[in-house]
């Protein structure tokens, strides 16, 4: 057992070193995951970048009874393959609605077909050589361009890409998300409220607890099962519609919010509470009046961030049918309707390849609204947490 | 007639009742309000304060009135009688009348109508806490009354050993065509959970070594700092919803597995396993790495101090001390991540293929459970169809082995709880 000093140094050495490996190999997998996620956003930001902007070509519309009656006629034929039949569809109603328009010529910015779109975008088109070169003509005489896409943030789907827009998504996931937190969210904080202050400790609640512990680690698919068998199968709410979509996702959010806000009312500390009761207050005014709004901060968090998790789920509206075509928003709670990851769902099974980047558009707008939400949480946290 | 005319839109009839409900409780509260402050001005000491008694008032007057509402309406639906809406909620109306005058009896001095109030606040709130319960049995009753039906039709020994999964012959035997051997429906769900299986897999292989990592160098190494500004990069990755995991796994990620599958002159299937697996894999990493990050962060400093005072450097303190010690809670996190993975639906749904195929090559296109849960209720078959039906027999048994694996990660969890001694997780 006799060990010089040198063998015992390198020995130390050596250890040393080992320990230094683990150090740079756990920080290698945090790294990893960094680079992912930067590989990852980076890819979605190149991909869904040309949804924001859209080929625009400048055409002289002719108003006039024939054109009244064949759309197509309105439009030069050398760039009438180049425009949108979306344009020509509205041009009748447009005429309808403004008689003035009948018998004159005007010059207009008009959304341009889907591959003139997409070679002006650099990519892959199905458009012919000759067609190409009028459009760099136009190009060249200014009147063609990439303008930006409003209409990508004001329509509905479309069947056309250049048409095609996150509105109607968006409204639907207002009202689904009206849905889901008016129901998931006074009845979380009762919840929560109930086992942390009132509920006495005896088998029962225990159940409850793990009960609820067990309800958020339940895959998602399994609540869209629920939503079609009870809400729409049994209570007949529906199909497709926000309503349905809200109350299963009610469901699924309900244990996010009970737990965190459980999590937000224990850091409220007893001395509180005593100081309440012991100058007569009942549990009822203790809670509503010192514990809920000194833990309010942390149960709004929470909420957010339950909010958030809905926003993004996807599978089990599939099941309740809330991936639908909807080109028109609707403001309802029953009619049918999608959401903003169901319509990028729908994108993305689409063929053509001109929705391969409305589908990275639509996510990068759904990611926008959800890192902000986040961020929101974060911040709230930040400024109103207390430390005891 | 009048009445007819107002029938015609249940949202007037509805709103009219919420104001009638609304105005009866103002009423309520400020009768009994008037009558408590009167009968203190007398002198007579009260057991609560006037106020309180008229929140009271409130309750008798809105509580009754709405459970019986909500009450009829139920029973309607569930009787699919036509019952006008209008009568239940006049009546509704009179029950509310009544708690009012009931409620304003109440008003005396020998009356807590505090404690009674408070009761009923309890008794709401239990109530509350109740309906996670239903949700369980929602989900339990929903899912295993359909599957009885599934295994009424078809053999659930069949469903458990079978090795073929062609659900869309079912079609053919209820036009009536199924009579030849070749094209029966068959619900053998081996493949399915073979690439279920699979796919959890190669996630954990990503997932467990990466998040695990992570959490030990932000708890262990990193500066705080570092630490600072890692959090919320794992938290942006962990709000991104799946279908967008989906989306990057389709068309990014198993295009560039194809790639290099062919740099090695391997061939691989566009809708192969390995992106799918890969991709869940990033998704799980800050899972597991924040329930990891909780429980390395619980283990009792005293443990790090001591061995680090016996002379052993800081990696084999992690190794040897830190890590066993977490170890149970480790466990627990990676078994509800592996749940996690085997109900994931959105990612596979998009990136993994719609032909079930046993084997053993990630390369090769394999469905998975989910997705065959999709499949059939998306397609434009009748609610009844054993097609249908196949769904909710995969959904029990995806609910069984995730339920299984919670319960023994809270059983890990605990067990470390106990041991250390820690509250917070």
């Amino acid at each position: 057992m006799s060990q010089s000093f040198e063998e015992i140094s390198a020995q130390l050495k050596k250890r040393h070193r080992r320990s230094a490996r683990m150090k740079w190999m756990t920080m290698g997998a945090l790294i990893l995951a960094a680079v992912f996620l930067v590989f990852f956003i980076s890819d979605m930001v190149v991909r869904g970048w040309p949804a924001f902007q859209q080929a625009q070509i400048k055409v002289d519309i002719t108003y006039n009874e024939q054109s009244k009656e064949i759309p197509l006629a309105a439009v030069n034929e050398t760039v009438r393959p180049l425009v949108s039949r979306g344009v020509f569809r509205t041009l009748p109603q447009r005429m309808e609605s403004n008689p003035e328009l009948m018998g004159t010529t005007k010059t207009q910015w008009v959304i341009a077909d889907s591959p003139v779109d997409q070679y002006l975008q650099g990519n892959k088109s199905e458009l012919s050589a000759e067609a190409r070169e009028v459009v760099d003509r136009l190009v060249r005489q200014g009147r063609a361009e990439l303008k930006f896409n409003t209409r990508f943030f004001t329509a509905g789907d479309s069947k056309m890409p250049e048409l095609a827009g996150i509105a109607a998504a968006a409204i639907g996931t207002l009202m689904t998300m009206l849905v889901t937190m008016s129901v998931c969210f006074p009845i979380g904080v009762m919840t929560a409220v109930y086992l942390e202050e009132f509920a006495p400790d005896n088998k029962l609640t225990q159940i409850v607890e793990i009960n609820i512990n067990n309800l958020a680690a339940v895959p998602s698919i399994l609540f869209g099962l629920l939503g079609l068998a009870i809400y729409i199968g049994f209570f007949g709410v529906p199909r497709s519609s926000p309503l349905v979509g809200g109350l299963t996702l009610a469901l699924m959010t309900l244990p996010v919010i009970i737990i965190s806000t459980r999590a937000a009312l224990r850091s409220v500390p007893d001395s509180i509470r005593h100081a309440a009761f012991g100058v007569g207050c009942s549990r009822w005014q203790v809670v509503r009046d010192h514990v809920l709004p000194v833990s309010l901060p942390g149960i709004l968090t929470g909420s957010i961030i339950g909010l958030a998790q809905a926003m993004g789920e996807t599978a089990p509206l599939i099941l309740v049918g809330m991936v639908a075509f909807i080109p028109e928003a609707s403001m309802t709670l029953t009619d049918a309707s999608t959401v903003m990851p169901a319509q990028i769902f729908t994108w993305a099974s689409e063929p053509d390849s001109a929705f391969a980047e409305k589908t990275a558009g639509g996510i990068l707008v759904l990611l926008a609204v959800l890192i902000f939400l986040n961020a929101l949480a974060v911040w709230l946290r930040n400024k109103f947490e207390r430390r005891w | 007639m009048f009445f007819r005319e107002i029938d015609m839109s249940t949202n007037i009839v509805f709103l009219l009742f919420c104001a009638g409900l609304v105005g009866l409780g103002g009423v309520a509260f400020v009768l009994s309000r008037a009558k408590a402050t009167r009968v203190r001005a007398t002198g007579t000491s009260m057991y609560a304060q006037p106020d309180q008694y008229g929140w009271f008032a409130v309750l008798t007057t809105a509580g009754p009135a709405l459970l019986i509402s909500a009450l009829g309406a139920f029973v309607l639906l569930l009787m699919g009688a036509d019952i006008p809406l209008l009568y239940l909620l006049a009546a509704s109306l009179v029950i509310a009348a009544i708690g009012l005058v009931l409620g304003l009896n109440q008003v005396r001095p020998d009356f807590h109508a505090r404690r009674a109030i408070e009761s009923v606040i309890r008794k709401l709130l239990a109530a509350a806490a109740a309906i996670s319960i239903l949700t369980t049995l929602g989900i339990l009753i929903s899912i295993v009354g359909e599957a009885l039906r599934f295994f009424q039709l078809h053999s659930f020994w069949d469903f458990i050993t079978g090795t073929t999964w062609n659900p869309g012959a079912s079609f053919l035997s209820s036009a009536g065509r199924g009579e030849d051997g070749g094209s029966a429906a068959q619900f053998g769900s081996v493949p399915l959970f073979a690439g279920t299986f699979m796919i959890t897999l190669i996630a954990m292989l990503v997932a467990i070594p990466v998040g695990l990592g992570a959490a030990v160098y932000m708890v262990e190494f990193a500066p705080a700092r570092v630490r600072q500004a890692a959090k919320p990069v794992l938290e942006v990755l962990a709000g991104i919803p799946t279908v967008v995991y989906g989306v990057f796994a389709a068309l990014t990620v198993a295009p560039l597995v194809v790639d290099i599958a062919g740099l090695f002159g391997l061939e691989a299937s566009y809708s192969n396993a390995l992106a799918p697996g890969l991709v869940m894999g990033i998704m799980i990493i800050p899972f597991i790495s924040s329930l990891s990050d909780d429980v390395i962060n619980s283990v009792p400093s005293s443990l790090r101090e001591g061995a680090l005072a016996l002379g052993i450097t800081k990696g084999e303190m992690v190794r040897n001390v830190v890590v066993p010690a977490a170890a149970p809670g480790i466990i627990s996190a990676s078994l509800l991540a592996v749940s996690r993975a085997l109900g994931e639906t959105m990612i596979v749904v998009m990136a993994a293929g719609m032909r079930p195929n046993l084997t053993a090559n990630p390369l090769e296109d394999m469905t998975t459970v989910t997705v065959s849960i999709v499949a059939a209720l998306t397609g434009d078959q009748e609610f009844g169809s054993a097609q249908t039906l196949s769904a909710f027999a995969l959904g029990l048994v995806l609910f069984i082995v995730t339920l299984t694996l919670n319960i023994v990660s809270v059983i890990m969890i605990r067990r470390f709880r106990e041991k250390y001694r820690v509250n917070n997780l």
